[in-house]
């Protein structure tokens, strides 16, 4: 194979042939995609589907704890997850920027590959495009996703079954994957140990699915942070949240860089944490079922929903003081001094 | 995390709040005159702790919020020239001009890049000696002795297209301003940082010529609770005085580095300051020998007409006469995504503080 990305690599012809056989199916090979119709044609039981899509665009692509495909996989399934669903099939379509080496392509591609097959999902159909160098930043890439949905689980998406006195369950510390980000792009020279949290979710949430727990809701916490899933959990209904700032577990090294640079660790991104809404009777069951999985072993109760203050996110600081949690407006700049 | 956590302690705090309630006598209003004090405020939910009858008021101490449209506007002129990068901390971009704004331009195509330091600047131009890059020196003195390094290090470079656009200021004069203009403060919550290059000296004239208490602060909730109570008892007593409380970081005698740096780079010149005009020697021009890297000097520009927002009252606000939520704007045509004011861009301003924190 070339050792960068031609344009002819998206043009249909015998170069396009040679890539999609030399590298996608080799690292994304099972039996729907090595049919290689214009369609995948599925197996889905009958019921309810989840689908979901989502596109990556990163700088840098590779970073400390994943690279764009990871995260491409992840983004989607965990969409999936978090809707209650299982996820089955993604698709996934390149557009690459002529010139990225081979080596690069086929490292991202097989990192893909390697998460789908942790995930247990198939990558059943996909696209390539390549544009000219300067036209995309390296390489996009949209994932869609289609996931089974129990009709058990339908209500988990919407949060319809919310009521006040429920409890608010965080899987982990927040903003590891923002500030991985940050340092990896050199940002003020930063040299830290701080590695993404990019994961895929979807078997921590089978794991608490299974125990019978009543979940009735559950949001991945991605851009916007943990700040903005919660207010989005507040604008839906007649309740308030409310969270407590000293339960919400944050790595040092995380907090170190935020306080350094003035940012609120609340609003940074995450790849691998998630919000769910419980039965205050079922806690105890879902923290310990999230203990028990790499996942979920730092997973504490971090708030509840309140019958006051609807409409509104409320967050009793360290010290004990409380403020409103407020969406952010725009990307979260850093102080002057 | 250590040096964090002993200032964020749950038991001293109610420790201090308790005592706070003891000494208070009355209605007492204090100033705040930095941003990073403003902003700590609001986020550990400081005001809920307090009693009622201790009213915090935020001043003039967001540099973005005290700086001048005309300021934005040159920035914006300049981003619009084809051999211009412009280089400035992130806050700034946000903030309206008359017409525009530098994100707005830099969604038309300017270069205009964040930094987080005036060495970033400098390693900008050095990278494209093709293009003029200027950085916007905005802040008090904790922000200027880094530019001026900054320019000390160009020259020393021989960097013939780094410029710097100074709208650097200096703090007293504002502060001995608001009393002159009668706004009514018990005690001024004195700036940390500013203090940490400057001492404790520049501010002998607000207990000795106003009879105002005066405590330097940190940034942490017992470093602001604590300078609270010191400044009850100052009040109580009266017996008016500059104080440390920040004593981790701020020297009597500043820091002499620093400062001597600044002094060598900068000299004082009338200022323009959102809310109260010009102040006489409190903003900071470069010296004549460095005036080849004054933007101002060395890149004329076409600047358009500074246009003023109606109805907008950060002005009154900068100077604690009046609260984010007096101003008609406040959180209906003015809030943090379409900010009318510079109060509400800024992380530091009082506007973007309450509308975050305590709508």
């Amino acid at each position: 194979m070339e050792k960068n990305i031609l344009l002819g690599h998206g043009s249909g012809g015998r170069l396009m042939h040679t890539l999609i056989s030399d590298l996608f199916i080799k690292h994304f090979d099972n039996a729907v995609l090595t049919q290689q119709g214009d369609s995948a044609i599925l197996d889905l039981p009958p019921g309810k589907t989840a689908f979901t899509t989502d596109s990556y665009v990163i700088d840098p692509v590779f970073f400390p704890g994943g690279d764009i495909g990871k995260l491409a996989v992840c983004g989607t399934v965990n969409d999936l997850a978090v809707a209650g669903a299982m996820p089955r099939y993604i698709t996934a379509a390149f557009i690459i920027e002529e010139g990225l080496p081979m080596q690069d392509l086929e490292r991202i591609v097989s990192s893909m590959a390697k998460e789908a097959a942790k995930a247990n999902v198939m990558i059943v159909t996909g696209d390539t495009k390549v544009v000219n160098k300067g036209q995309c930043d390296k390489l996009f890439i949209n994932t869609a996703g289609i996931g089974e949905l129990d009709p058990s689980h339908t209500h988990i998406a919407s949060g319809e079954t919310m009521e006040a006195g429920d409890k608010i369950i965080l899987n982990g510390p927040i903003a590891q994957h923002g500030m991985a980000i940050m340092a990896a792009r050199n940002f003020g020279n930063f040299n830290t140990s701080i590695q993404s949290d990019c994961n895929c979710l979807n078997h921590l949430v089978r794991d608490v699915l299974n125990t019978g727990a009543r979940i009735k809701f559950m949001r991945d916490a991605t851009r916007g942070g943990l700040a903005t899933v919660m207010c989005e959990m507040a604008s839906h209904r007649e309740l308030g949240v409310l969270v407590n700032e000293e339960d919400v577990p944050v790595d040092d090294n995380v907090r170190g860089m935020c306080e350094l640079l003035g940012f609120d660790p609340f609003y940074v991104a995450n790849e691998g944490k998630l919000v769910m809404v419980v039965h205050p009777e079922d806690t105890d069951k879902v923290i310990r079922t999230m203990k028990n999985h790499p996942l979920g072993k730092q997973a504490a109760v971090i708030g509840e929903l309140t019958p006051d203050h609807p409409g509104q996110a409320t967050l009793q600081t360290a010290i004990g003081g409380k403020r409103i949690i407020d969406m952010l407006a725009g990307e979260q700049l850093p102080r002057i001094c | 995390m250590k040096y964090i956590d002993e200032y964020r302690n749950k038991a001293l705090v109610k420790n201090l709040v308790k005592k706070i309630e003891d000494v208070v006598r009355g209605e007492v209003s204090l100033m705040e005159v930095c941003g990073g004090h403003t902003w700590a405020i609001q986020k550990f939910g400081i005001p809920s702790l307090l009693p009622e009858n201790i009213r915090l008021l935020s001043g003039p101490g967001c540099p973005v919020c005290v700086t001048s449209k005309r300021f934005i506007d040159q920035a914006v002129a300049y981003s619009r020239l084809d051999d211009v990068i412009i280089a400035t901390f992130g806050d700034l971009v946000r903030v309206p001009g008359s017409s525009s704004s530098l994100d707005l331009e830099k969604s038309k195509g300017a270069d205009v890049r964040m930094v987080y330091s005036v060495i970033e600047a400098l390693d900008i131009a050095k990278k494209h000696p093709d293009k003029k890059v200027i950085f916007l020196g905005i802040g008090f003195e904790t922000t200027a002795p880094g530019t001026a390094a900054g320019i000390k290090n160009a020259a020393a470079q021989e960097a013939d297209n780094f410029f710097v656009l100074s709208s650097h200021k200096v703090m007293p004069p504002a502060m001995g301003a608001l009393i002159d203009e009668g706004v009514k403060i018990d005690g001024y919550i004195a700036p940390g940082h500013v203090s940490t290059i400057t001492g404790s000296g520049i501010y002998a004239d607000i207990p000795e010529k106003y009879g105002v208490a005066c405590v330097i602060s940190g940034f942490e909730p017992v470093d602001i609770l604590q300078s609270v109570y010191m400044l009850l008892q100052q009040i109580n007593k009266q017996a008016y005085t500059v104080e440390i409380q920040y004593r981790r970081t701020v020297k009597p005698e500043g820091n002499q580095l620093a400062l001597q740096i600044m002094d060598e780079v900068f000299e004082p010149v009338d200022d323009w300051w959102r809310g109260f005009g010009i102040l006489p020697a409190s903003g900071l021009g470069i010296r004549d020998r460095y005036s080849r890297f004054d933007a101002n000097r060395m890149i004329p520009v076409e600047v358009e007409e500074t246009a003023d927002e109606k109805g907008c009252i950060c002005g009154e606000i900068l100077k604690g006469v009046k609260k984010p939520h007096d101003c008609k704007l406040f959180g209906k045509v003015c809030n943090t995504t379409n900010p009318v004011g510079a109060c509400m861009v800024s992380h530091e301003g009082a506007c973007n503080a309450y509308f975050r924190f305590n709508a």
